[in-house]
């Protein structure tokens, strides 16, 4: 395997707690986007490259789920080990469902060392959710606890036991927010809580309801949260109706209201009307004061994403970081091509066993 | 879902029904302030016990103890003995009962009608606790960031350890 370029790694800013793209981008000001790639049920990595490709050049990072909805994917610590490779900014999703504390501050390493600069600390959804309910559930923390771990990683040098790390991790961490959930006045209490413990940007649940979040936002600028931690705001298409009231009833968390409901029924090409109103949303997310960008989540849409970033100008004349054919890229095929090795050496194996 | 429909028995309905299962649990939040003004007298008369305990030995005493606190707030807390109690922070809803053990909730995926994720019939914890701490003296405590759990101390007594590290604080002083 090849070593990581060191000459292209970006150098630490004064004042950066990471030395990724995200945090530079945000701290400058700008309008971020994020977007959320659902990692594949598969042991190739040309899937992975193929599923961050339609991202190329219009997010300022890619996060990369944790088994989301309890159900099994490629890690994601795996899947960022191969974007970091390619020169991609991934966020790292961490749930406690899955890893206790030991197997966290590992992974975190191990994540970090990997060029990984951005963390995205969550509890995660429950197993009983998911597609192996008979798996046992570990939550041995939740994300506030995990958010303080990591920072106390990162700021102490020290594990939770007290234990010294030589090189600490430079990482920008994450934490989720759901603004349109009850306990309705608790939400902006909440995020306090979560930037206390150590969060430096949140990304939201999915907003269908933007007076909703004007609330929650006059509420947090009051606070002086905004001030304090980066908020991107959760978006994304709508399929169609059918999808939005299956979503509405089966994904916890997520509120649509009716009128959107009724839009998407109205229209005649449903999908493309889902797009529409998700470009009117990240307009109408923009202009509120403290947004500091929106995260992109069209699962199962995600080559929508380009063209609703693009229409929405969200981005102005500005152009995210994209990868190009070069050294990263050579890097890339040649890993590839080492598991294509390794695909016939168990051929092979397999072979001389079968004989013998 | 709403089953406006179906027939319903006077009186009851599938969401009363739901909740009689979790009746003593949110009787205690509902009277979070009360609970508060018990937990805190009993809290100074165990201290005052401190020499007692002494006496006898603290550790001689966790077993009997374990098995009255026990008793006690599994009645009225659905209490999972964690051994590190926070219903004076949680506004007297015992955070073991989230599915997600969360210590400092409530998650994103509360349902619209304050329910849980995962248990659809159980009222999420998280928002019984935030219901509750508005009634308490001590209504800030809520938004204190809650450690992890320490999974060394199931099953001991948080009544114990409290008055012991109050002792100590005492002693300090």
């Amino acid at each position: 395997m090849t070593n990581i370029d060191h000459e292209n790694l970006l150098q630490p800013l004064p004042g950066h707690t990471s030395n990724g793209r995200l945090e530079r981008i945000l701290r400058r000001g700008e309008f971020a986007v994020t977007a959320e790639l659902n990692p594949p049920d598969s042991a190739d990595p040309t899937e992975v490259f193929d599923r961050a490709a339609v991202f190329d050049g219009w997010v300022d990072g890619i996060n990369a789920t944790d088994g989301s909805g309890a159900n099994c994917h490629m890690s994601s610590v795996g899947v960022c080990g191969l974007l970091t490779h390619v020169g991609y900014a991934p966020v790292m999703q961490i749930s406690c469902r899955d890893h206790n504390r030991i197997a966290i501050q590992g992974n975190v390493l191990g994540a970090a060392a990997m060029g990984v600069s951005n963390l995205l600390c969550l509890s995660g959804d429950g197993v009983q959710n998911g597609d192996q309910p008979e798996a046992k559930p570990v939550f041995d923390l939740d994300s506030m606890s995990l958010l303080n771990m990591v920072r106390t990683m990162r700021d102490e040098s020290r594990f939770l036991s007290g234990r010294k790390i030589t090189s600490p991790p430079r990482l920008f961490l994450g934490a989720a927010v759901n603004p349109f959930a009850p306990p309705h006045n608790f939400r902006p209490q909440r995020l306090a809580k979560k930037i206390e413990a150590g969060a430096q940007f949140v990304q939201s649940q999915y907003c269908f309801d933007v007076p909703m979040l004007e609330n929650y936002m006059a509420r947090v600028r009051d606070m002086g949260l905004d001030k304090r931690c980066f908020i991107l705001i959760g978006v994304g298409p709508l399929a169609s109706a059918k999808a939005a009231r299956w979503m509405r009833s089966h994904v916890p968390g997520v509120h649509i209201p009716d009128s959107i409901i009724e839009r998407l029924e109205g229209a005649e090409n449903q999908r493309q009307e889902g797009a529409e109103i998700c470009i009117d949303l990240i307009q109408q997310i923009s202009e509120i004061e403290g947004v500091a960008g929106v995260h992109m989540m069209a699962y199962r849409q995600e080559e929508q994403v380009a063209d609703i970033v693009h229409r929405s100008n969200i981005l102005k004349d500005r152009r995210p970081w994209k990868r190009e054919a070069g050294a990263a890229l050579a890097a890339a095929e040649e890993m590839t091509a080492e598991v294509g090795e390794n695909v016939e050496l168990a051929n092979a194996v397999a072979a001389a066993s079968g004989e013998g | 879902m709403t089953g406006t429909s179906a027939y319903e028995p006077a009186g009851t309905g599938h969401v009363r029904r739901a909740r009689s299962a979790f009746t003593i649990r949110l009787w205690a939040v509902r009277h979070a302030r009360f609970l508060e003004i018990i937990y805190d007298a009993f809290a100074d008369v165990f201290l005052a016990l401190h020499p007692f305990w002494k006496l006898i030995g603290y550790q001689r005493v966790e077993r009997p103890m374990v098995a009255v606190e026990g008793l006690v707030k599994r009645f009225l807390f659905d209490c999972r003995m964690c051994g590190q109690c926070a219903l004076g922070d949680t506004g007297m809803s015992c955070p073991m009962n989230c599915p997600k053990s969360i210590r400092n909730g409530p998650c994103g995926g509360v349902r619209p009608n304050g329910n849980c994720e995962i248990e659809a019939d159980m009222p999420c914890v998280w928002v019984e606790a935030w219901s509750g701490s508005q009634q308490m003296k001590k209504n800030e405590n809520i938004l204190h960031l809650q450690p992890a759990v320490d999974y060394s101390l199931r099953g001991t007594s948080s009544w114990l350890r409290a008055t012991a590290l109050r002792a100590e604080a005492q002693d300090r002083k």
